[in-house]
């Protein structure tokens, strides 16, 4: 077995022990279920920023509509299993499919895009998802989809991040992944080099909006109701946050922004408006003294003795 | 006759909601042909604006005019702050950062005009510009009036500035190229917190003027027509002042028909087609030229 599967399976291990540790807790009755939720909202945070950060983060394309794919895969995703009784996995593969292909048909014009016009595109975008979603009485329109299976568990949504992480983790360290980090250290240096850069743009979006669809559709089997306005703006806003605050182009990063983000909101959640106040100043002051993120380009398993166990 | 009359309506609808735009436009194209930088904070500058305002009619008991006046001056001094402290520092630092900083501007204005105004709407008091006018059949009310005398005035005034005074002639010349107007001896920080008075004391206007003519105002007023007035700058090609001025008004159009004539819903999903329409088929705007990347 060469290192790189090794050092893998040690970080699957790994996982898995923290599955059996707070799934251990959590049957034990030592997790309530407000730590539950907050801790299967992590792990959808965790799935969102990381499939960001691959578009915004290691490609370099900065998108502001993240949320909109989320709502894609989380309408079809309750569809399958509300109206054609399919089970969760299809549920989440169809939401995928779905999302993705959007993702590929948006990014395909878009990604022509550069910057700041990229990102108020997508933004535009998922707004128009958003209303498009509203006008479709089928899936309920404004007020929103109802008699939804509570399928979610904390099991389902710890295994799609690990899977999540993983493919992320490999993507950006493959070939392709190495293309897409050329792309956003210099766009025009990499098609000189004879980097695809339309076709990397275009497979990161698609990837990331497919895994945003998985998102949603567990989001969607988690708590009842969906409506449109669950997936509005300020939701892409919140993981962009997390991806910023964490470090864009870190998966470490995507995981310690998600956590952050839900305890603060954990914790404020009965002042909205100061927890809003705090992530504002949070940005502009990262901005200024630490604009890379907490983590920048770095990994955890970038520092020396994890890198020692893991290689060993 | 009837859709030739209902056409008609909602085209002077259109025109009064496109001003409002424009207003907005001219400072995001402002600003932008300046530092290149999308000030997502505008829309709430906006909204700071229309609650000054509010306030100077309701706790200052002053008509309309005053308070506009005092809002734009009050918005425009904000604006220069918001310059100075935000984005002064970031002058060097990539564009992205930048972006990340006036989103965060934006949520640090709407949250704390949250905290401070409470998230519940306000009235905006009666005005005495509650009649209207029948010309023809067509309704002309006061508020719309309003808005196009008050437009008309501070497109005037501001063409005036930018063409004629020595402080427009600096801020054209900054939006051209920065370094060499700066070896020319133009401060251009000097030009640039101008740029933000200004585009910030024209959102101040329409502010105020959306208060008069919609009657309700809201902390989070802002975020739609901020990103509507973007579109408009976008629409007529971004850094061009004549540029905002007409997709404003397009925007505006556009929108009041789609509202009337297809479903109110989707208004604000027409803008946004409108903006990705334009950045695909041609991203310089209407008035923009194309230029060529350099490497």
């Amino acid at each position: 077995m060469d290192a790189v599967r090794k050092r893998d399976l040690k970080m699957l291990v790994f996982g898995l022990l923290v599955y059996a540790v707070l799934q251990g807790l959590i049957s034990g009755g030592a997790i309530g279920s407000f730590w539950q939720l907050n801790i299967i909202l992590i792990c959808f945070n965790v799935i969102m920023a990381s499939s960001l950060n691959l578009i915004n983060g290691y490609t370099g394309q900065f998108s502001l509509g993240h949320a909109g794919f989320m709502a894609i895969g989380a309408y079809v995703g309750v569809v399958a299993t509300t109206n054609f009784h399919l089970p969760l996995i299809c549920a989440l593969v169809l939401g995928a499919i779905c999302a993705g292909a959007l993702g590929f048909l948006i990014g395909l014009p878009t990604l022509r895009l550069r910057g700041d016009y990229l990102a108020i595109a997508t933004l535009g975008l998922s707004e128009i998802i958003r209303i498009v979603i509203m006008n479709i009485e089928y899936v309920g329109g404004a007020a929103g989809f109802k008699g939804i299976q509570h399928l979610t568990n904390f099991t389902w949504v710890y295994f799609v991040m690990l899977v999540t992480l993983f493919f992320v983790k490999n993507f950006v360290n493959s070939s392709h992944g190495r293309a897409c980090i050329a792309v956003r250290e210099n766009e025009i240096a990499a098609e000189a080099m004879g980097v695809n850069t339309t076709r990397y743009k275009v497979m990161a979006f698609t990837i990331g909006a497919a895994f945003a669809g998985v998102a949603g559709g567990l989001f969607a089997h988690q708590f009842y109701l969906i409506s449109p306005n669950s997936f509005n703006f300020l939701a892409s806003f919140n993981y962009l946050i997390m991806v910023v605050l964490g470090g864009m182009g870190s998966i470490t990063g995507s995981i310690a922004g998600a956590f952050v983000v839900t305890f603060i909101s954990a914790a404020l959640a009965s002042f909205p408006e100061v927890r809003m106040i705090i992530y504002a100043l949070a940005l502009i002051l990262l901005m200024f003294y630490r604009p890379q993120g907490l983590f920048g380009y770095m990994e955890v398993t970038n520092f020396a003795p994890i890198k020692k166990f893991l290689n060993r | 006759m009837d859709f030739f009359h209902q056409l008609v309506q909602q085209l002077i609808n259109g025109v009064s909601l496109g001003s409002i735009y424009a207003l907005i436009a001219l400072g995001y194209t402002m600003i932008y042909g300046i530092i290149k930088l999308i000030n997502f904070a505008h829309g709430d500058i906006y909204m700071v604006g229309a609650y000054i305002g509010f306030f100077a009619i309701t706790a200052g008991n002053l008509p309309v005019l005053p308070a506009l006046l005092i809002s734009m001056a009050v918005t425009g001094c904000l604006g220069i702050l918001v310059e100075r402290l935000a984005y002064k520092p970031l002058r060097h630092a990539p564009r992205i950062s930048l972006l990340i900083t006036a989103i965060g501007v934006s949520f640090f204005l709407e949250y704390a005009g949250m905290y401070f105004v409470t998230p519940t709407p306000r009235t905006f008091p009666e005005t005495n510009l509650n009649f209207a006018f029948n010309v023809g059949g067509f309704v002309v009310n006061g508020q719309q009036l309003l808005i196009f005398s008050i437009t008309i005035i501070l497109m005037a005034l501001l063409t005036y500035i930018v063409q004629k005074t020595k402080l427009g002639k600096a801020m054209r010349a900054a939006s051209f190229d920065t370094e060499t107007a700066q070896l020319m001896g133009i401060d251009s920080d000097r030009v640039i917190s101008m740029t933000f008075c200004i585009g910030s004391a024209l959102a101040a206007a329409a502010g105020v003027l959306v208060g008069v003519y919609y009657n309700t105002i809201d902390p989070l007023m802002g975020i739609m027509p901020g990103l509507k007035a973007f579109v408009a700058a976008v629409l007529g090609g971004i850094g061009i002042l004549p540029g905002a001025v007409v997709g404003g008004i397009i925007l505006g159009v556009i929108e009041a028909l789609v509202a009337g004539f297809i479903s109110s819903t989707f208004r604000d999903a027409a803008a946004f087609a409108i903006l990705i329409l334009v950045l695909l088929i041609k991203p310089s705007g209407l008035f923009g030229k194309n230029t060529n990347e350099k490497v």
